[in-house]
This record gives C-alpha cells, sequence and structure tokens, in this order.
C-alpha cells in the first residue's frame, strides 16, 4: 500500500511539473520586456537616440520579388517598444549613372502595435557595382534618426520566376509579384499577388481592378492543368490581388498569367492552346 | 467408414456444379428438412470432384470462370477480376472464408481471388444478388471462397504433391499439401507456386508482358477444446512477383498479401443455438505497380497500394418448428492508401506525387438475420441486412487533393445499408422452381468515393472519385425453373436488376487529364437507374452412364437510363460439353464462344467484339498404388489455335491459342 501512495504523490507532481512547464510555454511575447519579433531574421539593428531599433525580413535571403520586412524601436531607457511612430522607407537601387526605386508599401502596425509591417518588391538582384539600399526616417520626440541600409538581394534561390516588370499593350510599365501560397500544397490553395504600375524611375503605385487570369500548368505531364483556379481579382481592403490556385500534385508547375484592364483588354500574355503551350506571363512553383 | 480416408469415391459421381441438383439430393435424403445450400457452389478442392475438373491445377480464376453466374475480366493472364450479372467487385461481396479482404490496386489489378490459390480452397460459394447478403452489403451478389480444412477427422497424416506443365505459357507448376488429423487436432500445410512466360494468342503470336510468377503457401490449425468446443486459426501468405499486365500501361513487380485469422466454435449455445462461430481476422496487402520493363514510356512511374482490413464475424443458428435462423453480427475496418510519384523527365525537377487513395478508413458494422421456413415441398427463405458504414480521409494531404474537385467535402461520411430479401422454393417432383424479390445498397467503393485520377486504360480516362455519391440501390427479381426426368433435366434462369443511383463515370469537360495521351476525366455519378436483365437456359442429357452431354446458353442486356448500353455486358454466349466418366477414367469434349458483341457502348471505350467458337479436350485417368493414387490429367485448351477475344478482355487484348498441358496429382 505505501508504494501505492508513494506512486500517486509521484504521479501528481510530475503532472504538477508538467502543467507548469506548458504553462511557461505559453507565456505571451507581448509583455514590455519580451521582443515581439519571432521567428525572423534580422537585417539591421542599430541604437540611436536612446532609441534601440531593429529591421528583420521575413526570409532569411532577401530574393528578387515581394519581400516582407518588420521595425521594431525600443526605448533603451523604459525598455518599452514605441507603437505611434511614423518610419518612412524607401528601397533604391544604385546603378551606373542612375537610381530606381522599386513597388513597396507603407510600414503600418495595424496587426501588432508594436511591429511596423510592409512589403518590397525587388524587381533584380544586386551585384558588385549595382546594389539596393532601404533608406529608413523616423522621429520620437524630435529625435529623428535616418539611416541607408544597404542590403543584399538575389536571385530566388530556388531559381523559379516570381516577378515580372514588363511593358503592357498600353505601353505602361508594370511589375508583377507572386506573394502567396508560400507553402504550396496539393489543395486549392488561396493565392495573393500585387501588381504596380511605373508611374517614374522612383514611384509606383497600386493598379486596382484589373483581372489577372490564371492558368497553372505542368509542362513536364504534356501542360496538365487543374480545375477550380479562380482568376486572381483586386481587394481594394488588402491591396492584393486574390484568387485560387488548385494543385493536382507536386512538382513543377508553370502559373500561365494574362493581365487585363477594367475593359477586359489583355495588356499582357496569351491565352493557353495546343499551338501555344505557355504565356509570356508567368510565374513558376516547384515543391 | 474407409471410404472417407482422403480417396476419391467413384461412385458418387458429385456434378462439379451442384446448384440445380440441390434438390434431387433433398428428395433422396431421408430428412426432407436437411438445409440445403442457397448458393451455387463450385468445388475447388473436394477429392471426388476432382477428376470432374478439366484441369485440377488450373487457377482459381479458371475455376470460378465455371460457374455460370461469375465471368471474368482479364487485364493478362493473371489476377482476372470476377464480375456477376455483369457487375464488378464494387458491386459484388467478395470475401475468403467470411473474411472481407480489399484490394490494394487502384486499377484492380488484384481483385481478391488473385491472393489466394486452389490448394488453399474448398469450394466457392456463388450467391445471386441479395442472396449474397449474409457476405455482405452488394448489388449484384457474392462469392466466398471457403478454406479447405480437414477438421478433427481422425486421418493421421495424408498429403499430396501435384505438378503440372501448360505449353503456350511455359507455365509450372508445383504444390503439395499435407495434412495431420485425429480426433482432437489437425494440421494443414500447403504450398504452391506457379511461374509463366508470354503466353501465345491464336495464331503463334506472341503477348508481350504477359508472365507471371506466384508463390502461395498456408497452414490450418484447429484444437478441440472440448467436446463440442474447438478453436481454429488459419495463415495464408500469397506472393505474386513481375506480372505482366499486357491490357495496360503498367506491370506489377510485387503484390504481397498475409490473411489471418483465429476462430472459435461451439456446437450448442445457451441450448438454443448451435454451430456458434467466432471469428476475429486480419489481412495486410501490399501492391506495386511498376512500369520499368516497359519501353518507350513517357514519364515514369511508381505506383503502390496498401490495402490492411481487421474484421470479426460471429454467427450461429436457431432451430425452432419450421423455422431456422441464421443471426450474424460482423465489422471491418479497412485502411486504403495509394499514391503515385512520377519521375520527371528533366532530373533536375521535383518529383511528382500524388495521393490517388488519400488514406481512407473505412468501418463497416452490420447486422444480418436469415429465415428459411420450412412447409410441405417448398420453403421460403426470408433475410434482412443493416449495416453501418463510415469513410473517413485520415490524410489532410490527400483529403485536401479530393477538395480540388470537392471543396465542401467533408472529412467523414456515414450511410446506412439495407438489405432485404425473400426467395421461396418448391418443388413438385419433375417440376422445381424459385423465385425471389430483393431489394439491396451499397456504398461508393474507395475508388468511387476518393479515387483522385485513376486511370483507365479501357475508356482511356482519368477518373475522380465523389465522396457524396448516393447509395446505390437495386430491385432485384429472379426466377428458376427446372424440370428433371431420370435422363435429362432442363432449367431456365432469369435475374432482373433495377438498379437506382447507378455509379459510373461521367465525362466532365474543361477538366485536363493526368495521365499521357488520356482522352479526358470522368467524375463518378449516380445515373438516375440503370437495367440488367441476365438469363439462362441449361439442360444435361445423361447418354448413358458414361456419358453426359452439358448444354448451356446465356443472355444479358444492360441498359441506362437513356437506353444506352452498359459496358462490359455479355453478348449471348454459349458452352457445350460430352463428358465420359467411367471407373478411372474421365474425359471431355467443350465447345465454347459467343456471339458477336453488337451491344457495345464507345463512351465507355468498348469496341465490337467479333463471334468465336473454340473447343479444349482433356482426358484424366487415376492410377491406384497399394493405398496412395496418381491422377494423370492431360489436355489441350483452343485446339484450333482461334485468335479471338472476348467481350470482357480489356482492350480486346487477345487470349490463349492452343495450349496443352498436363497435371499430375500423386496423394498419399
Amino acid at each position: 500500500m505505501k508504494t501505492l501512495y508513494k506512486n500517486i504523490v509521484l504521479l501528481v507532481a510530475t503532472a504538477v511539473l508538467f502543467a507548469s512547464c506548458s504553462s511557461d510555454d505559453n507565456t505571451t511575447d507581448y509583455n514590455s520586456e519580451e521582443n515581439p519579433i519571432t521567428e525572423k531574421y534580422l537585417v539591421y539593428e542599430s541604437i540611436d537616440e536612446g532609441l534601440e531599433w531593429h529591421v528583420y525580413s521575413e526570409n532569411k535571403e532577401l530574393e528578387v520579388g515581394y519581400n516582407e520586412f518588420f521595425v521594431t524601436i525600443k526605448e533603451v531607457e523604459t525598455e518599452n517598444y514605441l507603437q505611434n511612430v511614423t518610419i518612412d522607407w524607401m528601397p533604391m537601387m544604385y546603378m551606373h549613372g542612375m537610381a530606381h526605386s522599386a513597388p513597396y508599401s507603407n510600414l503600418s502596425n495595424a496587426e501588432n502595435p508594436k511591429v511596423y509591417q510592409g512589403y518590397v518588391v525587388f524587381q533584380m538582384a544586386g551585384n558588385n557595382e549595382e546594389y539596393w539600399e532601404l533608406d529608413i526616417s523616423y522621429s520620437v520626440d524630435g529625435k529623428s534618426v535616418e539611416r541607408s541600409i544597404p542590403i543584399d538581394v538575389v536571385q530566388p534561390l530556388d531559381g523559379m520566376v516570381k516577378t515580372q516588370s514588363f511593358v503592357g499593350n498600353d505601353e505602361q510599365n508594370y511589375v508583377l509579384a507572386y506573394v502567396a501560397p508560400t507553402k504550396p500544397e496539393v489543395a486549392t490553395n488561396y493565392m495573393l499577388a500585387v501588381l504596380y504600375k511605373m508611374d517614374d524611375m522612383h514611384n509606383f503605385s497600386i493598379v486596382e481592378n484589373y483581372i489577372i487570369a490564371l492558368d497553372p500548368r505542368m509542362p513536364g505531364m504534356g501542360n496538365h492543368s487543374s480545375p477550380n483556379n479562380k482568376d486572381l481579382e483586386y481587394n481594394s481592403d488588402t491591396g492584393f490581388y486574390e484568387g485560387k490556385l488548385s494543385m493536382t500534385m507536386t512538382g513543377y508547375w508553370r502559373l500561365n498569367l494574362q493581365l487585363l484592364n477594367t475593359d477586359g483588354q489583355v495588356l499582357k500574355g496569351e491565352e493557353i492552346t495546343e499551338e501555344h503551350p505557355n504565356s509570356s506571363l508567368y510565374f513558376e512553383l516547384e515543391f | 467408414m474407409i471410404q472417407s480416408k482422403q480417396k476419391p469415391c467413384f461412385g458418387l459421381v458429385m456434378l462439379w456444379v451442384l446448384f440445380h441438383i440441390n434438390h434431387i439430393h433433398a428428395q433422396q435424403r431421408p430428412d426432407s428438412l436437411k438445409p440445403v445450400s442457397l448458393k451455387e457452389v463450385i468445388l475447388i478442392s473436394k477429392d471426388n470432384s476432382y477428376i470432374k475438373q478439366s484441369k485440377p491445377l488450373s487457377s482459381l480464376d479458371a475455376l470460378l470462370e465455371s460457374s455460370k453466374n461469375v465471368d471474368m475480366i482479364k487485364r493478362g493472364a493473371y489476377a482476372w477480376e470476377p464480375t456477376m450479372h455483369g457487375m464488378t467487385s464494387e458491386r459484388l461481396a467478395l470475401t475468403i472464408d467470411g473474411m472481407h479482404i480489399f484490394e490494394a490496386c487502384t486499377d484492380k489489378m488484384d481483385p481478391i481471388t488473385s491472393y489466394v490459390d486452389s490448394p488453399n480452397l474448398a469450394e466457392a460459394q456463388v450467391g445471386s444478388g441479395q442472396q449474397a447478403a449474409e457476405f455482405g452489403n452488394s448489388i449484384g451478389g457474392g462469392i466466398n471462397l471457403q478454406l479447405n480444412r480437414t477438421g478433427f477427422a481422425s486421418l493421421g497424416w495424408t498429403g499430396s504433391v501435384e505438378t503440372g506443365y501448360e505449353t503456350n505459357n511455359k507455365m509450372r507448376v508445383f504444390g503439395g499439401r499435407t495434412s495431420y488429423s485425429s480426433t482432437d487436432f489437425y494440421f494443414d500445410a500447403t504450398a504452391s507456386f506457379r511461374k509463366a512466360s508470354n503466353y501465345k494468342a491464336g495464331g503463334n503470336k506472341e503477348v508481350l508482358f504477359s508472365p507471371f510468377t506466384k508463390y502461395n503457401a498456408s497452414f490450418n490449425l484447429g484444437w478441440k477444446l472440448s467436446e463440442g468446443k474447438s478453436l481454429h486459426a488459419s495463415m495464408i501468405f500469397d506472393e505474386a512477383k513481375d506480372v505482366g499486365y499486357p491490357a495496360l500501361t503498367m506491370d506489377v513487380s510485387l503484390a504481397r498479401a498475409f490473411i489471418g485469422s483465429l476462430s472459435y466454435e461451439q456446437e450448442k449455445l445457451w441450448d438454443i443455438f448451435t454451430n456458434w462461430e467466432s471469428k476475429l481476422y486480419f489481412n495486410n496487402i501490399k501492391h506495386v505497380m511498376d512500369d520499368t520493363t516497359r519501353p518507350n514510356v513517357p514519364i515514369h512511374m511508381d505506383m503502390p497500394g496498401w490495402s490492411d482490413t481487421y474484421g470479426f464475424y460471429s454467427k450461429t443458428n436457431l432451430v425452432k418448428d419450421t423455422h431456422q435462423f441464421l443471426f450474424k453480427i460482423d465489422g471491418y475496418y479497412n485502411r486504403a492508401l495509394a499514391e503515385m510519384t512520377m519521375y520527371p523527365v528533366d532530373p533536375n525537377e521535383a518529383l511528382m506525387f500524388m495521393y490517388t487513395w488519400p488514406d481512407v478508413r473505412t468501418t463497416n458494422l452490420g447486422l444480418f438475420v436469415e429465415d428459411r421456413i420450412f412447409f410441405t415441398d417448398s420453403y421460403l427463405d426470408l433475410s434482412i441486412r443493416g449495416s453501418y458504414h463510415n469513410n473517413y480521409v485520415a490524410d489532410e494531404f490527400g483529403l485536401n487533393s479530393n477538395k480540388i474537385f470537392h471543396p465542401d467535402m467533408q472529412q467523414s461520411k456515414t450511410r446506412f445499408l439495407k438489405s432485404l430479401s425473400a426467395k421461396y422454393y418448391n418443388n413438385l417432383g419433375d417440376f422445381q422452381w424459385n423465385a425471389s424479390v430483393a431489394y439491396g445498397e451499397r456504398a461508393p467503393s474507395v475508388s468511387e468515393g476518393y479515387g483522385f485520377f485513376l486511370f483507365n486504360s479501357f475508356d482511356n480516362y482519368d477518373y475522380i472519385g465523389s465522396p457524396d455519391l448516393k447509395n446505390e440501390a437495386s430491385a432485384e427479381a429472379s426466377v428458376s425453373i427446372s424440370f428433371s426426368k431420370p435422363r435429362f433435366e432442363v432449367t431456365a434462369d432469369a435475374n432482373f436488376f433495377h438498379i437506382y443511383n447507378y455509379i459510373i463515370g461521367v465525362p466532365i469537360p474543361d477538366v485536363s487529364p493526368m495521365a499521357h495521351g488520356a482522352d479526358g476525366v470522368k467524375m463518378y455519378e449516380n445515373l438516375s437507374y440503370a437495367q440488367i436483365l441476365h438469363t439462362s437456359l441449361s439442360a444435361r442429357y445423361f447418354l448413358s452412364d458414361a456419358f453426359t452431354i452439358n448444354w448451356q446458353v446465356a443472355y444479358y442486356k444492360g441498359q441506362d437510363n437513356e437506353r444506352e448500353n452498359l459496358p462490359l455486358i455479355s453478348p449471348i454466349s454459349f458452352k457445350s460439353s460430352l463428358v465420359f466418366v467411367k471407373n478411372l477414367y474421365n474425359a471431355s469434349l467443350t465447345m465454347q464462344g459467343a456471339g458477336t458483341q453488337s451491344k457495345f457502348n464507345p463512351k465507355y471505350g468498348e469496341s465490337e467484339t467479333d463471334a468465336y467458337t473454340i473447343f479444349s479436350a482433356d482426358f484424366g485417368k487415376y492410377i491406384f498404388f497399394d493405398n496412395n493414387n496418381l491422377l494423370v490429367k492431360v489436355g489441350v485448351e483452343n485446339i484450333f489455335d482461334k485468335e479471338y477475344s472476348t467481350y470482357n478482355d480489356w482492350s480486346n487484348i487477345p487470349r490463349m491459342g492452343r495450349n496443352f498441358y498436363v497435371n499430375l496429382t500423386f496423394s498419399f
């Protein structure tokens, strides 16, 4: 009997121990000491004017295409993350004798007040002579911080085309970038893309209410396609183009696209036929 | 009884297909209320019928084909698929010793009848329509393959070795069986091996990719625990390797099954029930399709499949006044998973992978009750089955794949299946008749419910399952009339099925097929109804004590709701044989054929199949040495080397040309 009691006591003790461990694990990231950013990759960090600030990226490597960035600013003295700062930023590409920007969003802390989030669509990779910089500036209580952060942008590591810069039939310059699914599945995936028009070398604006027609194909399988895809349509709340992408198996997929303006005119890309097995406007996926 | 010692008893010439002479037996018995089999029984390994089989070592497939209710679809020389009344395996209940087993191949290359061999089996019980409801939910009927157990027969050691050779495809067969039995213990062990090369169609045309190799071993054990109580165990291992399927684009590198069971039998239960039998079983099947031996494959594929089943049943009889009841509860849990990996021509590209069966778990629980009510010269069979049937897609990847076609499908789908049947038998002396009406339901098969890009080379379409199909239901009526005199007997049968919510693939436009060169994609859908009629007429004339003439002709008709022909429905077919049996000798001459298949349907990939007639002959003799005997059988099939194919040869692949064979069976 004694051993039985002993065992029960041990059992209860163990249970309590496990329970306390798991409650530790569940501790929220949102208290003032905790860094609100987890599982992101550090791009830049600095302490200026009593402000400790960090720039993170979603992916380890900054690749040509759509990239998400996260900025946090912490007051060193109070260890508080600042929640109502206006941060200006702009990506810049410096080439021989010229410079241009890229499509990018504002940095917004709407999702998490301590994290300023935004994206940039890099149209090209940097190299020894040509390079990207992220210009960031903000002010807190009259103290302003301004920095140009050099960044390395490389071609997509998987070698897939996920960004298209092109001139449409309307003679406009467009940038179309793949956003999601970031982890494609054999399923009907929720697909996102962004579409920008180049107003000049430094200004890009979101194109609204066009249609991006989608026809995913597997060139290695006799141009097999999939059912129940949905063309991408503009969502004015998010600024993204949203659609549905079905993939019936893993492997290499070419997402053939056509860009249609509000009048339904095709500005870029071709319909897929026996004679014309792929469109000049496309993304690539391999998983 | 010395006679019972594993020796052929020639006095009692048991007829191979027993169904229509059951009544004659009943008359001979002192107690005319003795139960008579509901089902047609094909004897496979009962010794006193052995000499009657034209080819004792033929595969189970060939034996099943001899049933007048069973036809076999052929995709090559191996693993034929049984059909009844023009209905294939998803509309049938196929069991081995009462155990549910489900194929592991998405392309039906491994019907469950391919996982046993004739030395394992005593008989095949063939039930037409809802007469097979005891075996499970079905529309067309069922086949139960009964294992060959020696039982507590007190025979000591017995055994046999067998060998055979066939010239056409150089098939070698070796087999053996040894048994020990006493009053409270028995043990059986069998082993067989078959190896065949490519076969040759008529005109000596080699059919490439048609070889096979098959190993089979089985063990049975039984202990009598006390009087009237016994425990039985059985295990079958079957493995086929390098099986060619000339009608398909892929072959099979491995098809392997483990089939095991443990059962408890008790003669009496609570003084009212008799023959109480309960069984626990499992089986595990692995099937690997492979195209590495084929030339010019556009894209190399691996297609393995697995099917594991765990199940039980418990049944018992109750005899009360003129009622004879059978109560049975049964259940099984099956896991079906199949995948396809394709290797891109560009080796740098990622492998292409999909689940063709998305790990579907099927749970089925059923209750079956049958009551046979005896009257003077007649009896009535009433039966009822109710089943709970659930499908659950266990794999998230597979579920998401299915959702591409069916965005609103649920992970789990439950159905209730019902079966009702009434059959009346009447014996008016020379004249016997029976008639039945029945209603039955079935759930869609795994392929019909959850298949994902299953390529069907017959109609050249990829098939997609539909999880929310309605249950298929059948209202059937059958009538059989026999007239028998000492010198002859004539039997006419008719079976009619009106099948509601008939499940069949319907083309879905604008969906791109996966298979190279496929014409499109079909999705399984319910037609509002389809109808199948199967009639046959058979006669037997006893010329003398030794000579018998058998004659049989069958006619089928199958139409959908738009009066279009259903696929795989036989044209008019006939079979006639002259059989000689005298003392230790046996011989037969058989003519078999079919009319032109004019009621084909190109929509399902069918083309017209020409009429044919082929002839076969065999001769057998028993030779005795003391207590041992040797059975020698020689024969020739397709004597005139006719090049032909039948309506159920996949893609009209030609059948075997002239084939000489010899079978030797030595029993001790």
